[in-house]
């Protein structure tokens, strides 16, 4: 008896001291993931000539915001863009993908499966491989200039893994409730709107900022796709930080400006965003 | 963690595609066609945006790829596999190429061996474990162009005296062994590329493994304590070869964004030689040299190069579903 209670409670001290272990290490670990964070913020709030690399790691002596005026100046156009890019691509291939999961998950048609595995290999394909074409075909029908290119793109390639979230999210909802409407003679659109769509908010919030976080960081469509007047904010930061002229407070205050949006919906709705990560984990 | 989580609902030849038995083979296949016509005009917008978008674009590609189109002026003839073969006989695609070689296996062993100690660290709970899953996460959510400005800074490759970023650091800690030329060092740079894209992707590996380690049953770990096993042990022999299909996503993931990596590479490095790798490659040809076949060639291999570890990846999940019978 004795001897089992001295077990027990080795057993529970050896679990303490564990648990205080992998604190230790989390901790050490979280630190060094936060230093560019720290970098990007101390850097960011320094006057100009305090951007130097003698200080580089010391907080700065006088706070100030002159970094962030100059880089809101460098990246306003680029943040106008890249919101008129993001949202109605988010929402096109969101809405997109929630007629074709819908389909693929309950509404099967012959060759159905075979259509959704060609749709997944579109999401991992190097985007690379469109990209001469693309550009080429933009040009003939003398698209390219505006936001159009950008929104076109990031729409049609968002189709896959929206088409793959809204599928395995249908087909979680019981085929009991899809069968009554059919049965009381529904057709397939009175079904998807009358039963379908009222339960489908949260795949739409994972889909929406799951594209609207890959719209906003993209970088390769972009560069491709766009010109001088509609560069998104990935392309104007680059040139800022890119020219060795920028001083690093702006540079680094331009880089977390950049940031703010995707960052924000992550910390605020990082449940779906978690959500997103997982479904673009397992596709097929 | 496959293609679809439930199998989809069984539509066809259900519901209002039942069919009398004494009708006309025609007028039973139009009847029968009722029940899944509708479906299929849904999702032919979308059917054809990803056939001419991406399975169109690729075919012309190809073609562009094995034809002699060097300027984009001209009109190309077919003349196959030569630019397939001439890209191997100068000096610069081959250093790319092996530039993204060295810098993916660095990136996708050191966030999966990161990823998978954090998942580790996490898994049987800790005060606080909501922060920190939120912060090792939190990079993932940031561009690759804002990652390289604040790391192009952070490995700084300038000498000692008016080092910044991570160099000045060590001086200023009296570690001065461990100041180096970071992405700039003409052997080893493309590993010191790898740090940030290991940042940035640690977090996803560690969510991953984590679901991963929450989704083997208490009862399989208890059993194997009762049996005598160490803590250790349980991960080792209970949990870890449950896990085999997380790590094979998470490579496959990683895998596929490190062989075509760019922004990242441009950020950082712009398009100094030393840090060249396929995609940006691929960008100077068409933008710079203006050379359209070449720039096809490069973008088919990195295409083939995707393709030759997604597509069994793709039909081996998509059996497992099926054989699963789900």
């Amino acid at each position: 008896m004795s001897t089992r209670a001295t077990a027990v409670g080795e057993r529970t001290g050896r679990a303490r001291s564990g648990r205080m272990v992998r604190f230790v290490l989390l901790f050490a670990l979280a630190v060094l993931f936060m230093l560019p964070m720290y970098v990007l913020l101390v850097t960011g709030f320094k006057p100009f000539d305090e951007a130097t690399a003698a200080r580089a790691w010391l907080p700065p002596q006088t706070w100030s915001v002159e970094g962030w005026a100059a880089a809101w100046q460098a990246l306003a156009p680029g943040l106008r863009n890249s919101v008129m890019v993001a949202v109605p691509s988010a929402v096109l291939s969101a809405v997109l993908g929630s007629m074709n999961g819908y389909v693929m998950a309950r509404w099967r048609f012959p060759g159905a499966d075979t259509v959704f595995t060609l749709f997944l290999f579109g999401m991992f394909i190097p985007y690379q491989a469109v990209m001469i074409p693309l550009q080429q075909m933009l040009v003939g029908a003398n698209l390219m200039g505006g936001l159009f290119p950008l929104i076109l793109a990031h729409t049609v390639y968002g189709i896959p893994i929206c088409t793959l979230i809204f599928r395995n999210y249908y087909a979680s909802i019981p085929p009991a409730l899809v069968e009554a409407a059919r049965v009381d003679g529904a057709g397939m659109l009175r079904t998807y709107a009358s039963v379908v769509l009222p339960v489908s908010a949260p795949a739409f919030a994972v889909t929406l900022i799951w594209q609207f976080t890959s719209a906003w960081n993209d970088f390769l469509f972009a560069v491709f796709l766009t010109g001088p007047n509609s560069w998104p904010v990935t392309v104007q930061l680059n040139n800022v930080a890119g020219s060795m002229v920028v001083p690093y407070n702006q540079q680094m205050a331009a880089a977390v400006l950049a940031s703010l949006p995707t960052l924000v919906v992550y910390l605020v709705l990082g449940r779906f965003f978690m959500r997103g990560l997982m479904a673009g984990a397992l596709k097929g | 963690m496959s293609v679809s989580e439930k199998r989809a609902g069984g539509a066809v030849g259900s519901g209002p595609g039942r069919v009398p038995a004494q009708m006309s083979p025609w007028r039973r296949a139009l009847v029968r066609s009722r029940s899944w016509l509708p479906g299929l005009l849904l999702v032919s917008p979308s059917i054809l945006l990803i056939g001419v978008f991406v399975y169109g674009m690729i075919g012309w590609n190809t073609r562009l790829a094995l034809s002699d189109r060097h300027r984009p002026v001209q009109e190309g003839e077919f003349v196959g596999l030569t630019n397939f073969v001439s890209l191997w006989q100068e000096a610069r695609w081959p250093a790319a190429v092996g530039n993204a070689v060295v810098f993916t296996v660095v990136f996708v062993g050191g966030a999966l061996l990161l990823g998978w100690f954090l998942g580790l660290l996490l898994d049987k709970g800790i005060r606080g474990e909501a922060v920190f899953r939120t912060l090792f996460l939190a990079p993932m959510a940031v561009s690759f162009i804002a990652t390289g400005v604040v790391w192009r800074w952070l490995m700084n490759p300038a000498p000692a005296e008016r080092a910044t970023g991570l160099n000045a650091l060590f001086v200023h800690l009296n570690l001065d062994f461990l100041v180096n030329d970071w992405w700039t060092a003409p052997d080893l740079g493309m590993a010191a590329m790898a740090l940030p894209a290991i940042w940035q992707l640690a977090g996803y590996v560690m969510a991953l493994f984590l679901a991963g380690f929450r989704g083997v049953p208490e009862e399989l770990r208890e059993a194997a304590r009762v049996d005598g096993c160490s803590e250790w042990g349980v991960y080792r022999h209970v949990v870890m070869p449950q896990l085999r299909p997380v790590l094979l996503s998470s490579v496959i993931i990683l895998g596929h964004m490190s062989l075509k990596v760019f922004d990242l590479i441009i950020a950082i490095a712009g398009q100094q030689i030393v840090a060249d790798v396929p995609a940006v490659y691929m960008w100077a040809m068409v933008f710079e040299v203006r050379d359209p076949a070449k720039g096809a060639t490069i973008a088919s291999y990195l295409l083939i190069a995707v393709a030759l570890f997604v597509v069994p990846y793709l039909v081996w999940s998509v059996r497992k579903e099926r054989s699963e019978g789900r």
